[in-house]
């Protein structure tokens, strides 16, 4: 028994580093990509709710296209769709990009539902002391909105984690193409492939568990 | 009353699309008045008192307050820009019937959050007039505490100082009272009544009766989107002019509103 886990581990001991390496590429993608998809979905979810008739427009339109669309038609686009209008992106590049924009229209769906969660006397109490629009969303209203929105916003977290493995479909050498390459030569798809899941799986679990703190952190005022 | 008013108003009028609630409302309010407002619910009191620090805009009038003059004709050229607005606020304290402190900070942080962000006072020293305020109306030990862990007289207490630490000119409460358990009405009435007694200007919608007739100097009656009374409370409250105005205290006084409230044929089980 002993014998047959060592034979298997020499087997699997040479993947060791570019799984580490594949993992490291998917957690730094994951973070790039939650980044520019708060910030696309801040941006729509204000602009959903904005005086200008063209910024609503525009966010709504956003919306409807990404949530409308399967995500990997929306990674070809900017993959291999922009370089025919003369944007070429590297894998990396674009990766981030789509996931990003991807993520944005949830959150900013997410960020609306968020905003119209906070009651009216909270906008009010900060007009009536003088404050302008900017100060009241960014002291009053946005920290209103963020512990709100903190168990939706973490699961678009965990999603986009689990998104990265689309861009092995771009040559990006994520978790999911690397194991696909090794399996290629060992033929030796189940260990593989299961090893690959426990790895998304302690990712996306270490997501929850500080989104568990964060929570917890912000029920301090009820 | 000699002198300039501190707050003058001509012919304010608002309307909600079709519905007018405003009808031209025309009042002056001096330094150090204690100007209570009574009237049925609808009688656009409420309104009224939004008006002034424009959380409603109205749609006709004009209002001259602290050097503001402005216009709300339409296409009148006063209108307020937004800067002015903030600055008009920022020197007229509103309280409201909800309280409104912002949960996700504390009594203290309530207090301190505008004299910082808007009038850019020093935090340590906003800090200090914070809590001496605080320490006023009984309250120091709760400083660091969340909104949500205070009564609701507590709660609103420390939102007519959050409104008091703006040093304003002029306070407006706006049925501060309404929203509160029975047996602590009377904590929020005399913080106000101490207000009142140091010369503080205010204009408040109320339905305490007993309060308007004790701690304010002049009383009006707003019916139908017009002041129909206004005078001392002597006057209004007791002698009361219209039948209208003698028909609300009736119902108001009436402490079983429950069996007071007449039965209308058919209503009977």
């Amino acid at each position: 028994m002993i014998e047959k886990i060592a034979i298997w581990w020499e087997g699997f001991a040479p993947y060791v580093p570019g799984f580490l390496h594949a993992s490291w590429l998917v957690l730094v993608l994951s973070l790039l990509a939650i980044l520019v998809s708060w910030g696309c979905g801040l941006l729509a979810a204000l602009g959903k709710v904005s005086r200008f008739a063209v910024l609503r427009k525009a966010s709504e339109f956003y919306i409807w296209f990404i949530r409308g669309t399967p995500t990997l038609i929306q990674i070809f686009i900017i993959y291999f769709g922009l370089p025919q209008l003369g944007l070429r992106l590297s894998p990396f590049v674009a990766g981030v990009v789509a996931l990003g924009f991807n993520g944005g229209a949830y959150v900013a769906e997410i960020v609306r539902a968020g905003l119209s969660a906070i009651p009216k006397g909270q906008t009010e109490s900060a007009q009536a002391l003088g404050m302008g629009r900017w100060q009241m969303m960014t002291r009053i209203i946005l920290p209103q909105v963020f512990r709100v929105i903190l168990p939706p916003v973490t699961n678009e977290a965990i999603t986009m984690v689990k998104n990265t493995s689309l861009l092995s479909t771009i040559t990006v050498v994520e978790l999911t193409l690397y194991s696909q390459t090794i399996i290629a030569t060992t033929f030796r798809p189940f260990e593989f492939y299961i090893a690959t899941a426990l790895i998304y799986l302690v990712m996306t679990s270490l997501i929850s568990q500080a989104a568990g703190r964060a929570e917890r952190y912000y029920a301090r005022s009820l | 009353m000699d002198g300039e008013p501190l707050i003058r108003i001509r012919d304010l009028r608002k309307s909600f699309g079709a519905h007018e609630v405003l009808k031209g409302v025309s009042l002056d309010v001096h330094a150090g008045e204690v100007v209570s407002i009574i009237g049925a619910s609808g009688s656009g009191k409420s309104t009224f008192l939004r008006c002034i620090n424009v959380l409603e805009k109205p749609t006709g009038g004009t209002m001259d307050f602290g050097g503001f003059h402005f216009d709300y004709e339409q296409g009148a050229r006063l209108q307020p820009s937004a800067a002015q607005l903030c600055e008009l606020r920022a020197r007229i304290g509103m309280v409201f019937q909800s309280y409104n402190l912002w949960p996700h900070m504390t009594v203290l942080e309530n207090v301190v959050e505008a004299p910082i962000r808007v009038k850019g006072e020093k935090p340590a020293e906003a800090r200090n007039k914070a809590e001496a305020l605080l320490a006023r109306i009984g309250l120091a030990e709760k400083r660091h505490a969340y909104p949500s862990k205070l009564s609701g007289g507590q709660q609103q207490r420390v939102a007519i100082v959050r409104a008091l630490a703006m040093q304003p000119r002029l306070m407006l409460f706006d049925e501060v009272t309404s929203a509160l358990d029975p047996e602590l009405v009377g904590e929020v009435l005399s913080l106000m009544a101490s207000l009142a007694a140091e010369g503080m200007t205010m204009l408040l919608v109320t339905h305490e009766i007993g309060f308007a007739r004790e701690v304010s100097n002049r009383v009006i009656f707003f019916d139908q989107g017009v002041i129909a009374e206004d005078g001392h409370p002597r006057e209004v409250l007791r002698q009361p002019k219209s039948e209208r105005l003698q028909q609300f205290l009736h119902r108001v006084l009436h402490e079983d509103a429950y069996h007071a409230a007449p039965l209308t044929e058919g209503a009977a089980p």
